[in-house]
């Protein structure tokens, strides 16, 4: 029962590289726009929130469909990307990564923004007056002070990542060792007649990865009321 | 020096204030509501006067007839809030340096040690802010704000969120400042003891206008 099979391995180490990759490729985009949501006003702001939140609440298979008609070999996108720049996303583990990386971004970004939020202004303001020009402001007072918040929307990132299913499926299908992840392991092994064994040993692994996360994000909650608090 | 002539209109209150000072301390004195802290927030850069020019040190860092907008974090001045502000996630020591790195500045470690013997912080630098006294903070915050080097130090009621007994433990340390650190300051007061015994020139506010210009005499002769 707790022997992991090579193929299974092969899904658990692509599952973990695809949900890495998704993750700290996400995170500077999550930081900078939930900066931006935070700190910033600017016409069409609400408009970029719904859009940012618009994985959440879509039908994943609808946001697969659109990655795979945008980041598709014949999507606008895709097209240019693959003649330009050599980069593929249809049906590989890139793709996978990406609609990972699109469908986890709320998560991620909603906790950078509220931590964001959290950061005293005034204390901004001190560190203009002692001479710190505002990028330098973001770097060493906002961002410090955020810290424990961009770890804690990383994680919850990388949990939601690892678990993407509908959206992925989609966009890069089912290929064992390309884009076969967890998830879609799971779905391939519960049609199969004798895979219930492999199935529950996956669904065990996922469970204890989530697990994991959502005790990691706490943590990192906690220090973060540490950490505004002088402590 | 410091010259000020500007007008700033915040909603409904409207700020005019006119006065040059040569004073060491400048005290800029008025009720609640008079518009001292917005004065002081316009000297220091965070609020863009509407008209107007502000000179400090013989540099004019407003003036709306040509533009010049100088950003706060280019004016070398040193800011104490009422709420002393320091960086909780950085030590006493780390904090008193903040500026000091901010501004590109060499280490001075003569310097470090005379602010640091002037306002006896030596025994709370390796803390944190949270694990700070209200006094021992607004000591820290002073001199976070004189290791920046400034050309201007400007307090906002630093002694405001203090009770009398930590009121009369800092006050000897601010009388010292004036008259061995160096810098002029303007220290904003509802308090008329206080600012007799630090100011040696008094702006007197009133709904946003200057109503007294003088030394330390108007004081008694405004209430």
């Amino acid at each position: 029962m707790f022997e992991i099979s090579p193929a299974e391995w092969t899904a658990i180490l692509l599952s973990l590289r695809v949900a890495v990759i998704a993750t700290l490729v996400a995170t500077p985009f999550g930081v900078a726009l939930a900066w931006l949501l935070a700190r910033r006003d600017f016409w069409g702001k609400s408009l970029l929130d719904a859009a940012v939140h618009l994985p959440l609440v879509l039908p994943p298979v609808v946001t697969g469909y659109l990655l795979l008609l945008t980041f598709g070999r014949r999507g606008l996108v895709g097209g240019w990307l693959a003649d330009h720049l050599g980069i593929v996303f249809a049906f590989r583990w890139t793709g996978a990564a990406l609609a990972c990386g699109v469908m986890s971004f709320p998560l991620l970004v909603r906790p950078i923004r509220l931590s964001i939020e959290a950061v005293d202004r005034r204390l901004e303001q001190a560190a203009e007056t002692l001479g710190a020009a505002p990028w330098r402001v973001f770097a060493t007072v906002t961002l410090p002070l955020a810290l424990p918040g961009v770890l804690a929307g990383m994680v919850l990132g990388f949990a939601k990542a690892i678990g993407e299913f509908g959206a992925t499926i989609t966009f890069v299908s089912n290929i064992p060792g390309e884009t076969q992840t967890i998830s879609s392991a799971i779905y391939s092994l519960i049609q199969t007649p004798d895979g219930d064994t492999a199935a529950a040993r996956l669904v065990i692994i996922s469970i204890v990865l989530a697990v994991g996360a959502l005790v990691a994000a706490e943590v990192f909650a906690r220090r973060a009321t540490a950490r505004l608090h002088g402590q | 020096m410091l010259r000020v002539d500007i007008t700033k209109q915040l909603g409904e209150f409207s700020l005019a204030a006119s006065f040059t000072s040569e004073g060491r301390v400048t005290g800029l004195f008025g009720a609640s509501g008079s518009g001292k802290t917005s004065l002081i927030n316009t000297i220091a850069g965070l609020l863009r006067p509407d008209r107007g020019t502000i000179v400090i040190d013989g540099e004019t860092v407003d003036d709306t007839a040509t533009g010049i907008h100088v950003p706060s974090w280019r004016r070398r001045i040193g800011y104490v809030f009422q709420d002393a502000r320091l960086f909780p996630h950085l030590d006493v020591r780390q904090n008193l340096d903040y500026g000091r790195r901010m501004n590109g500045l060499t280490e001075d470690l003569a310097q470090h040690r005379r602010v640091v013997d002037l306002l006896d912080i030596g025994a709370l630098l390796d803390r944190r802010p949270g694990k700070l006294s209200g006094g021992e903070r607004q000591r820290v915050a002073l001199g976070r704000a004189l290791l920046s080097k400034p050309r201007l130090l400007l307090l906002d009621e630093p002694l405001g969120a203090l009770d009398e007994s930590r009121k009369l433990e800092i006050l000897p340390y601010l009388v010292r400042l004036r008259d061995e650190a160096g810098v002029p300051m303007v220290y904003v007061s509802h308090d008329a003891a206080e600012l007799r015994q630090l100011a040696t020139q008094i702006v007197m506010l009133r709904r946003g206008q200057v109503t007294a210009f003088g030394g330390v005499k108007v004081l008694t002769a405004g209430g």
